[in-house]
């Protein structure tokens, strides 16, 4: 974890960690670990918001909880971008990561697979196998979408590949 | 259409003959020989070739499996035609996968099942198999158009799904399970399951299915940068499955702001993606046709042209639970095999023992012994497993210990327990 600057720390210090290691396939394993996959998300959703720093919602988007959707944002010189987040529970879950979405991205960046799939592959799931089964949905949004977010939506911005919604609503009109 | 352009040449000619007028004549010629260039065009049409019932070795140009057949006369395979009853599948259609079914096909393999979910892109055409026509297609559709124009004998099954996602993992599951194409097969309904995809992800999904359906596979792989790349035969049980050596997991300490903007784009070479199908379809062949020794790891290293190989037995502590299943039962089997070793050993000994001995007299008793022999008879005769170091070794780390078993949990149980509930209050903070 060195080299991580120490507020993401801090942060990830406060996630509770989960213990089942229970993937979408194991039956009342996997009943477990969801709960332990809400937990963390509640935590970490109030933390965020205690911090005044709220920048994602996410939800599961069927009972089996094997897909969720959402939304995240970031805020980049006073103005918030959101885009549409969402992601599948791999089978072989938790020795896997979930492959965070952001389709409105996709073709925007080079560090997206197809599909609008944010590439994690140096920062975060180095980390994620050396913490499976202890790291949850939380955790990848925590380490693997934030400092993704952090490091390419400025860029995007400056380039011009994305444009504040009130900013493309203007352009159209005039 | 041949025949059609015949008639109306016919027609022409009888038309010019009752025409009186010579001056006609001229045009009607012209008329004649575009005709004639016609019939020639038609002839190089491309005619897709009517299936094959029985593979011939016959020595004919138009015979395509002649020169696989002549494999047996070689002496290299004692039966190829067995080629048309074997089910291979190939997961992930990209520069490894096409080659590979291309190949197969080729081989007249009997049956083919393709696993994709991407689409081919002009991005894909530094790499063999497919044309730029083709872009847009999704990379199976694309595939089954082609292979079935060189090879109509082949029966090729198209998935275009995603194996990672819980549904996809179902269908791939069920379509290895099925055992329309050859019931009488022991197992599951594939003889072989070849990974081709390009992602850690994904190759965990096909181990995770293989271990569960005991089905031996064999996996490849190359390098982002190109230059180097790997195949690997997988036994569940007898050899180490992917999840029993993972990858060398380094923490490597990234500050967000650090994150290089390379993006993602790997490297590839058609060279480098072919050598390694070459290798893959090789060892493929071998395994199924049985020939030759079946590479357990066979590695490519271009810059060096160094070919390294390996073998790897699984892991007692590994990861998998299915693994550790197969692990046991490859065990418990052991009887079994080394029975069926002797009994080979002992007809290979009985048809060595009918020559005549090398030399009359043995003045010294000299005699020679196996190293193996000698390996055997002491691990016996002490009992202990093959963990037992000879005197005067020692360990230099300590013995690992049992598997860390995840804590019982219970501690947190105090808090909600209940899935609505929490479910409930993830939306509460949601709604906010």
């Amino acid at each position: 974890m060195e080299g991580w600057d120490p507020n993401t720390k801090s942060t990830l210090t406060q996630i509770p960690l989960l213990t089942t290691k229970a993937g979408p396939r194991d039956g009342a394993s996997w009943t477990q670990r969801l709960k332990e996959e809400y937990r963390a998300l509640i935590a970490y959703t109030q933390m965020n918001k205690s911090k005044d720093n709220d920048w994602f919602r996410i939800s599961a988007a069927n009972p089996e909880g094997t897909r969720w959707t959402g939304k995240c944002w970031y805020v980049h010189n006073l103005l918030k971008y959101e885009f549409d987040l969402q992601f599948d529970i791999p089978v072989t879950y938790p020795a896997t990561a979930p492959e965070l979405e952001l389709p409105e991205l996709d073709g925007k960046t080079q560090k997206m697979y197809r599909g609008g799939k944010i590439c994690l592959t140096v920062h975060f799931k180095p980390l994620w196998a050396k913490n499976c089964p202890r790291f949850g949905i939380a955790h990848a949004l925590c380490l693997g979408l934030a400092p993704w977010l952090a490091a390419e939506i400025p860029i995007l911005v400056d380039s011009g590949m994305i444009k504040h919604k009130d900013d493309a609503t203007t352009s159209n009109e005039s | 259409m041949e025949v059609e352009l015949k008639e109306m040449l016919d027609d022409l000619q009888s038309l010019r003959q009752s025409l009186s007028d010579p001056s006609l004549h001229a045009s009607v010629d012209k008329l004649q020989s575009r005709v004639d260039h016609l019939i020639h065009l038609a002839k190089s049409v491309p005619v897709r070739r009517t299936k094959v019932k029985d593979m011939s070795a016959e020595v004919v140009d138009s015979n395509p499996y002649s020169r696989l057949m002549a494999l047996q006369r070689m002496g290299i395979v004692e039966n190829y035609e067995r080629i048309r009853e074997f089910s291979v599948a190939i997961v992930g259609i990209g520069g490894v996968g096409s080659v590979a079914a291309e190949m197969l096909t080729r081989c007249g393999i009997g049956r083919l099942l393709l696993y994709d979910y991407d689409k081919v892109e002009l991005a894909n055409m530094n790499r063999l198999f497919f044309r730029p026509e083709q872009v847009g297609m999704t990379k199976t559709d694309a595939a089954v158009q082609t292979l079935s124009d060189i090879n109509p004998d082949v029966v090729l099954e198209s998935y275009t799904l995603n194996i990672t996602t819980v549904q996809g993992f179902e269908t791939f599951m069920s379509s290895l399970k099925n055992k329309t194409f050859c019931p009488i097969k022991e197992g599951s309904g594939v003889d072989l399951v070849l990974s081709c995809v390009d992602n850690y992800e994904a190759r965990m999904v096909v181990n995770q299915a293989c271990n569960e359906l005991n089905q031996t596979w064999m996996e490849s792989g190359v390098s982002e940068d190109a230059v180097s790349g790997h195949i690997q035969l997988l036994i569940p049980g007898e050899t180490a499955c992917f999840a029993c050596a993972p990858p060398l997991v380094v923490a490597s300490g990234v500050d967000e702001r650090t994150l290089k903007r390379e993006g993602v784009c790997a490297a590839s070479l058609p060279t480098t993606m072919g050598v390694v199908a070459g290798l893959l379809v090789q060892n493929t062949l071998k395994f199924l046709l049985k020939f030759g020794h079946v590479s357990p790891y066979l590695g490519y290293s271009s810059l060096k042209d160094y070919f390294p190989t390996m073998a790897m037995k699984p892991n007692p502590q590994c990861s998998n639970a299915a693994c550790l299943e197969r692990q046991k039962e490859y065990i418990l089997a052991k009887p079994a095999r080394d029975a069926a070793e002797k009994a080979k050993m002992e007809a290979e000994a009985a048809a060595v023992a009918a020559d005549v001995p090398l030399h009359d007299d043995n003045e010294w008793n000299i005699s020679v012994l196996d190293d193996s022999e000698m390996e055997s008879t002491g691990a016996t005769s002490s009992g202990i497993t093959a963990d037992a170091l000879p005197d005067g070794l020692t360990r230099e780390l300590p013995i690992a210990d049992d598997f860390q078993k995840p804590p019982t949990s219970g501690a947190t149980d105090n808090a909600i327990n209940d899935l609505e509930e929490l479910r409930r209050q993830l939306e509460a903070l949601n709604a906010d």
